[in-house]
């Protein structure tokens, strides 16, 4: 590891003993920076599909969707404690638990969907409504992970260790690079999903018009429902990630991210499926890279990402890929 | 089921009287006046704690309820109040002088977070304003000056004719007058031509605007006067618990008082009162069920919302 980033001076061009670190180091140090950046942003990225494709269907801004993220990672928690003994807690373990949590997750998106949003969308409430539902489930989510873990941190036991690729001071672990390569493979298949199948054209159809697809036979309420597996889906593969990647979790861990990954679904323009993914990547670096400057640092990290979406949303509501539109009221 | 409804219909004439009204507002009233004589010091500390809350929900209703606006970040306006009112005080600002600095840099902070962001969509606004009231919590843990993580502690308790109020009785009827003006004021404001403006608004915002209302600026009213009741309650908040902290107005307290304005129905104000008491009540009668009654808390938030969209009270319309 290289000593610039973990000593006490991270912020100025200094190693530990203060002394001005060499242009080859610097140079390093903004290569690792990215990779970080770039970690970050896909968990950034992973959370903010769902966001992105919940709203893009039917125009609610999920408001437990943070919460579902760290639902996810204590079922990878669970699952990985369960099959541990069987599979050990290496890769393979890993990603059985991960699909696990996977599955069950997305189940819950669709449960949570049926129950809370549905009925009122059947009533056609208004959008505040619905919001607030979605904030009585994000508070439901929330407490009742606090109340079964006691609200105690829990540490993911993993066999994963340091070890990785070396090019000069630049060193990247093999946990960072699969955990890039995981969140392409995702987006990947998402992205054959959405545009190769059936059901992703029925998404992608009610993202349009949605009466004129009951007119065409297609299932609206089952395609929203499965639209919520797929978001919740990601965003608990997000959660088992990050939980491999910082190794613990608690109840609280997706408030913060869950704003995040909104600012992430804005930044590339809200509804737009690439535009969630780029604008991830894009929160992940800039944050990563904000955190960095002498005047911001970690303590106003979250004043400087939500700086950045108010300024967004004033100046450039529609995104970076998104299209504009009008609100219908 | 005909004869429920001729009941039901009977029994809404008979509240709907006014002299029914007026006299049950009466014994309310005495009730809450004679209250300090007959409970003991725990009762007096909840029921101030209700009425704090009423003029917290009373505030929120008119930016959530009148104007139709989502705000998830009212802590914000709160926090601003009874920072500015501990801050003052410690530079030996007389309490009674700061209130009206308190409501001044409150509705700055509405104007700053309600003008450039009235123009978005309900539901950007929703993030919006969480953002902002996260990023107000956020700075008031990292400036010297609002006392960082640890907050202000040891602010004065004020006086009035000599007698300082130092005492919960004393602090109950304080809050008890609050709230009756804080009522009047929103009764007023509901009756006048600004109220009217926001509800048609709130009903229709397109036509509104054909009609001459200027939206923007009618929004940002709402959020200026509902921004001046969070800044008078903060203000009165931070010299009741003489000490305050960042924490205190994490997005909870938000969530918290935007929840009572729901739970009694939006735009109504007995509605509110009903909301915020028994968000107060709530907890304090489940004290047994400890941390769960939270969770209880967001399932009736997601049931109530299921079946009633409009709240328990709702405004009737027509």
């Amino acid at each position: 590891m290289l000593q610039g980033l973990d000593c006490n001076y991270p912020r100025t061009w200094m190693n530990c003993s203060g002394e001005r670190v060499h242009k080859m180091a610097v140079f390093s140090i903004v290569i690792q920076q990215i990779v970080n950046g770039l970690i970050l942003g896909s968990f950034y990225s992973l959370i903010a599909l769902g966001y992105s494709m919940v709203y893009g269907i039917i125009k609610l801004l999920n408001f437990a969707h943070g919460d579902i993220y760290m639902v996810g990672a204590f079922v990878g928690y669970g699952a990985l404690g369960i099959l541990g003994s069987k599979l050990g807690v290496g890769w393979l373990g890993i990603a059985v638990a991960l699909l696990i949590s996977m599955f069950l997750v997305g189940l819950l998106g669709m449960l949570i969907h049926r129950v809370a949003y549905q009925p009122l969308i059947n009533k056609r409430a208004p959008r505040m409504s619905l919001l607030i539902t979605a904030v009585g489930v994000s508070f439901t989510l929330f407490n009742g992970v606090m109340v079964l873990t006691n609200g105690e941190y829990k540490t993911f036991n993993t066999s994963l260790g340091y070890e990785g690729i070396s090019i000069g001071l630049i060193n990247i672990t093999y946990t960072q690079i699969i955990m890039v390569v995981a969140t392409a493979i995702l987006m990947l298949a998402l992205y054959w999903f959405i545009n190769r199948t059936l059901y992703g054209k029925a998404m992608r159809a009610i993202a349009l018009d949605q009466d004129a697809c009951r007119l065409m036979g297609i299932n609206v309420t089952k395609t929203i429902g499965l639209t919520f597996f797929v978001g919740s889906a990601l965003a608990a593969a997000a959660g088992v990630m990050a939980g491999v990647y910082y190794g613990s979790i608690q109840f609280y861990m997706g408030f913060v991210i869950g704003l995040k990954a909104f600012t992430a679904a804005v930044i590339g323009g809200i509804g737009s499926i690439p535009g969630a993914m780029l604008g991830g990547l894009v929160l992940g670096l800039l944050e990563t890279a904000g955190t960095q400057l002498p005047f911001i640092g970690s303590a106003w990290k979250d004043v400087f990402s939500f700086g950045i979406l108010i300024l967004l949303l004033v100046f450039k509501p529609t995104g970076i890929l998104g299209k504009s539109e009008i609100e219908r009221m | 089921m005909g004869n429920s409804v001729a009941l039901r219909d009977r029994l809404r004439a008979r509240l709907g009287s006014r002299k029914t009204q007026g006299v049950a507002l009466a014994v309310l009233i005495i009730m809450i006046i004679l209250l300090p004589l007959f409970a003991n010091n725990y009762i007096e500390e909840v029921a101030t704690n209700t009425l704090f809350y009423i003029v917290l929900a009373l505030g929120l209703n008119i930016v959530v309820g009148y104007a139709g606006l989502v705000d998830l970040g009212y802590a914000a306006f709160f926090a601003v109040g009874a920072y500015t009112t501990g801050i003052f005080m410690k530079f030996g600002v007389n309490f009674w002088l700061t209130i009206p600095i308190a409501v001044l840099f409150s509705v700055i902070a509405g104007i700053i977070i309600g003008g450039p962001t009235l123009r978005l969509r309900s539901d950007y606004l929703a993030i919006v304003t969480l953002g902002f009231g996260e990023i107000t919590r956020i700075t008031a843990r990292n400036l010297k000056i609002t006392g960082g993580a640890s907050g202000l502690v040891g602010i004065q308790r004020p006086s009035i004719f000599g007698h300082i109020l130092n005492q919960i009785t004393d602090f109950y009827y304080l809050f008890f007058i609050l709230v009756v003006l804080a009522v009047i004021v929103a009764m007023r404001l509901h009756n006048s031509r600004l109220g009217r403006a926001w509800q048609y608004i709130r009903e229709d915002e397109d036509a509104a605007e054909a009609m001459g209302i200027d939206p923007v600026l009618t929004k940002l009213y709402a959020y200026m006067i509902g921004a001046a009741f969070g800044g008078i309650a903060g203000a009165f908040f931070a010299v009741k618990m003489t000490a305050i902290s960042p924490e205190t107005f994490a997005f909870t307290q938000s969530a918290m008082i935007l929840l009572a304005v729901i739970l009694g129905g939006m735009g109504k104000i007995p509605g509110a009162i009903l909301g915020a008491a028994f968000l107060v009540l709530f907890p304090e009668i489940f004290r047994g069920i400890g941390q769960t009654r939270m969770l209880f808390f967001g399932i009736l938030l997601v049931i109530i919302m299921v079946f009633r969209p409009q709240g328990l009270w709702p405004e009737r319309k027509g």
